[in-house]
């Protein structure tokens, strides 16, 4: 018993009769046990997977939607709610028959025609889906259990689609939530995942709670990551989401909560310090640093100015910035593709290794015929990975010879800025900062920032056709091998032309309650295995 | 007085009209875009486009702004962008834990600030004066999130008496709501006792220099009576007014301590609000502030016939 659960007891003793009714209600210890309260990254301020693709609406919607197939930590796409399919030997046509016994949280049973509706409607937002859909002859639910899409052309990466974990996820929802349009909210949060929102006690900004879902039949295969037997060990989950990172230290500390998602590394002594707290990196897929260049417009759209950047950009000043001196958490990165994963490739990396030219970055600058034109580096404050970035650039900038204009802003507005091609002055920009999660940076399929198809990219809007064709040439290649050959080109090409400028690769953490066990390592906090004594 | 009660409630429909174009003008000039938000830091310039379109950002100051007006005249303060719920769900959800906190800043402030100030008056110059007013400028010059974070350590972390976050419904029990907001209470309150106690020192120091209290003194009234019945009473009227004038303070102060304690009330909702361009959610609570605002003005101004019945309105 702690000392506040003693003088509470001892209070509540004395009190007793005289403010009966006033006393609160009490968690037994076992229902205490059986609730787990987390931390997450950020507010869960809607809920709709498709609709919103913030990865905080992601994280909650793989409790309460299931998906067809899931990726396990080698990041295989596993059958899921799929019991099995088969392919046609053209590779145009794709069988699948869904797992018997599946409902959704209303007590519906899950039918063919429900995911028909949900890659429909998930086919209209997602980069993949969207690859799909291009390609789409048919979709059709056979029977109650079984569905059929045929497609006009192979398209070997159908099962990573499906099972991919980089938003938006491919979710099932009931055919008539997901006849929703994909650009508006829909208006009910039924799944058939293991836990159910309780939309009755969500309040946004404060608190968002999921309940157990007792008809949830999870697969007999131990679970990996979004793979295998989803088996909840708490019956509740209360997620209270919390601004400042100095209460969520303090708040586990004081055993307030049990799990936070992302503490932020100067808090990190502190609770390693605190016996009944273990800390140890949230994702080992990690993040990638990144400031990306306007290539439409003076002096980025020289890729001269663009190589002279990155011939003088240390990675370590970038991390440093970011992560401090815990040398753990961070590595170069010369490349674009996740240390660690099957597609990392070097390949053109050089202009990012050994010791930085600033000579040699002043030379490429004036070769592009920089006149002194101001560069507005755009920064948002209110983002810790944003701000410590632009800071590292608008020095690095200035020491190269460019003119820099440095916005201060929030990322609100960034987001709203980085959209506007106007030139320089009339409200457009130059650069602006930001990172990827490194799980969306395993293979060009779900990276969209490597993307280079000119007003069809990413913003700043490289067109860089050497890049386009090397990322349908991974598209059909027919094996591992294969695939590393065509990444090894594409690295080399957008390094080349500087699709934008990786600043580094770096890692999270996440710290939890020493009575807590079973959490994973991954690109999402998965609750499936977390128990609580 | 009612009359004159009436006319003030009246005269609060042109200031809520201007206070409803300012910010509505304000937000639509302001930059950020909540489309933005809502697609996410991957999505396409397309995908941002269409769910501007889908929320109607895309249509004209003036159409937007009378639908909005009349939604309001028809008592419908819209529906939030990110969570599709109303405003005023959302207002309701968030009400009770700020004013719960107001309620126990202020109550906490005046029974602390206004006998520091008498006496400080009473003992004009002495050690217990200085202190008064060291601690008064103490409580000016530290912010409100570092007292916050302070006594989180000190009663939450190291004597494990409090919480440190969060909040507790009254309905739940009285000690249960109470212990989530002590800390936050005396956090915010530190600035509001601090002017209260320098504005009653100052007044009293002036009253008790009148000839009605030497009178007082001279039919040997005891030094409590002259403090407390001919003094403060006095001395009332402009200790009220700085009370009704700190509540805007107290309002801004909300919003920080909300976040210091992860208290889910209107001061973290307006944060989140402005930060991720919710404009139904921005404007409905600014509405809701300016009325308060007002509101808490009109009483005050009604409360002076109390203390002073040479006022008459």
């Amino acid at each position: 018993m702690d000392r506040r659960s003693f003088l509470k007891g001892t209070a509540a003793a004395g009190l007793v009769g005289a403010s009966a009714g006033l006393a609160g209600p009490a968690l037994s210890q076992g229902a205490a046990a059986r609730t787990l309260r987390f931390v997450p990254q950020a507010n869960l301020a809607n809920f709709d997977p498709i609709w919103g693709t913030q990865y905080v609406v992601r994280n909650a919607a793989a409790m309460v939607w299931d998906t067809l197939y899931g990726f396990d930590e080698t990041l295989t796409p596993k059958r899921q709610m799929v019991e099995a399919e088969q392919v046609s030997a053209d590779g145009l046509t794709w069988e699948f028959r869904l797992r018997p016994g599946l409902k959704f949280h209303d007590g519906t049973a899950v039918l063919a025609k429900d995911v028909v509706a949900s890659l429909t409607r998930w086919s209209a937002r997602d980069p993949m889906g969207l690859m799909v859909k291009a390609l789409q002859n048919e979709l059709v639910a056979v029977d109650d259990r079984n569905f059929r899409w045929v497609l006009k052309k192979p398209y070997p990466k159908l099962l990573m689609a499906l099972g991919k974990n980089s938003t938006p996820m491919c979710f099932m929802m009931p055919e008539r939530l997901a006849k929703t349009d994909p650009f508006q909210q829909v208006s009910e949060f039924i799944g058939s995942g293991p836990m159910r929102f309780k939309r009755d006690e969500w309040n946004p900004g404060a608190r968002a709670v999921f309940e157990r879902f007792a008809d949830y039949v999870p697969r007999e295969e131990s679970s990996s990551w979004l793979a295998g037997g989803k088996r909840m060990g708490v019956d509740r989950i209360e997620w209270l989401v919390m601004p400042d990172p100095a209460t969520a230290a303090a708040a586990l500390q004081n055993g307030e909560v049990d799990w936070w998602e992302n503490p932020i590394t100067d808090l990190v002594p502190q609770l390693r310090r605190n016996r009944n707290i273990r800390v140890d990196i949230a994702d080992p897929l990690g993040n990638i640093g990144t400031f990306r260049m306007n290539h439409t417009t003076t002096p980025f759209n020289n890729v001269k100015a663009r190589r002279a950047v990155l011939a003088a950009l240390s990675q370590e000043d970038y991390m440093r910035a970011l992560v401090g001196d815990d040398d753990k958490l961070w590595k170069p990165l010369p490349g674009y593709f996740t240390p660690g994963t099957p597609l990392y490739s070097e390949e053109g990396g050089e202009i990012l290794k050994g010791p930085r030219n600033l000579d040699a970055a002043k030379r490429l600058l004036a070769e592009s015929g920089y006149n002194g034109t101001p560069v507005t580096c755009v920064v948002a404050q209110d983002q810790p990975i944003t701000k410590a970035q632009g800071d590292v650039t608008a020095d690095l900038l200035k020491r190269i010879g460019f003119n820099v204009d440095f916005v201060a802003t929030d990322w609100g507005t960034t987001g709203q800025r980085r959209a506007m091609k106007n030139p320089v002055g009339q409200g457009g920009w130059s650069m602006f900062h930001s990172w990827h999660a490194g799980a969306d940076c395993i293979n060009p399929a779900v990276y969209n920032a490597i993307r280079a198809s000119g007003d069809g990219a990413w913003f700043g809007w490289p067109n860089i056709p050497a890049v386009e064709t090397e990322v349908a040439n991974w598209f059909e290649a027919p094996d591992l091998a294969a695939e590393k050959a065509v990444i090894n080109r594409l690295n080399k090409a957008a390094l080349d032309n500087v699709v934008y400028a990786p600043t580094g690769f770096f890692l999270g953490y996440q710290a939890w309650r020493a009575n807590v066990s079973g959490i994973a390592k991954g690109p999402l906090p998965f609750f499936w295995g977390v128990s609580k004594t | 007085m009612f009359a004159y009660a009436v006319r003030r409630v009246l005269a609060t429909i042109p200031v809520m009209a201007i206070v409803a174009l300012f910010v509505f003008s304000l937000l639509y000039i302001a930059p950020g875009d909540p489309a933005a938000v809502i697609a996410g830091d991957q999505a396409t310039p397309q995908d941002v486009e269409r769910i501007r379109a889908s929320l109607g950002l895309d249509r004209p100051f003036l159409i937007r702004f009378g639908e909005w007006v009349w939604n309001i005249l028809n008592g419908d303060m819209g529906v939030s962008i990110f969570t599709n719920l109303p405003v005023t769900t959302m207002i309701q959800q968030r009400i009770e834990p700020t004013v719960s906190l107001m309620v126990l800043t202020l109550c906490l402030a005046v029974s602390i600030a206004v006998p520091m100030g008498v006496i400080a008056a009473w003992k004009q110059g002495s050690w217990i004066d200085r202190a008064v007013m060291g601690f008064a400028v103490l409580g000016f010059s530290v912010p409100v999130f570092v007292v916050g974070y302070v006594l989180a350590y000190i009663f939450a972390l190291e004597l494990d008496w409090l919480p440190v976050q969060g909040y507790t419904a009254f309905r739940e029990g009285f000690f249960p709501w109470l212990e989530n907001l002590i800390l936050p209470s005396i956090a915010l309150g530190g600035v509001y006792i601090a002017l209260i106690a320098r504005i009653t020192r100052a007044t009293m120091l002036e009253v008790l220099q009148q000839d009605y209290i030497r009178t007082a003194r001279a039919k040997g009234a005891g030094q409590r009576n002259i403090l407390f019945l001919h003094a403060l009473k006095n001395a009332a009227v402009p200790i009220v007014t700085v009370i009704g004038i700190g509540i805007a303070l107290l309002i801004g102060g909300a919003v920080v301590t909300e976040s210091v304690f992860a208290i889910p009330g209107l001061g973290r909702l307006t944060v989140d609000a402005i930060l991720r361009r919710d404009y139904p959610v921005i404007q409905g609570v600014v509405l809701l502030f300016s009325f308060v605002y007002v509101l808490v003005n009109l009483l005050i101004d009604l409360a002076y016939t109390l203390f002073d019945p040479r006022i008459r309105y």
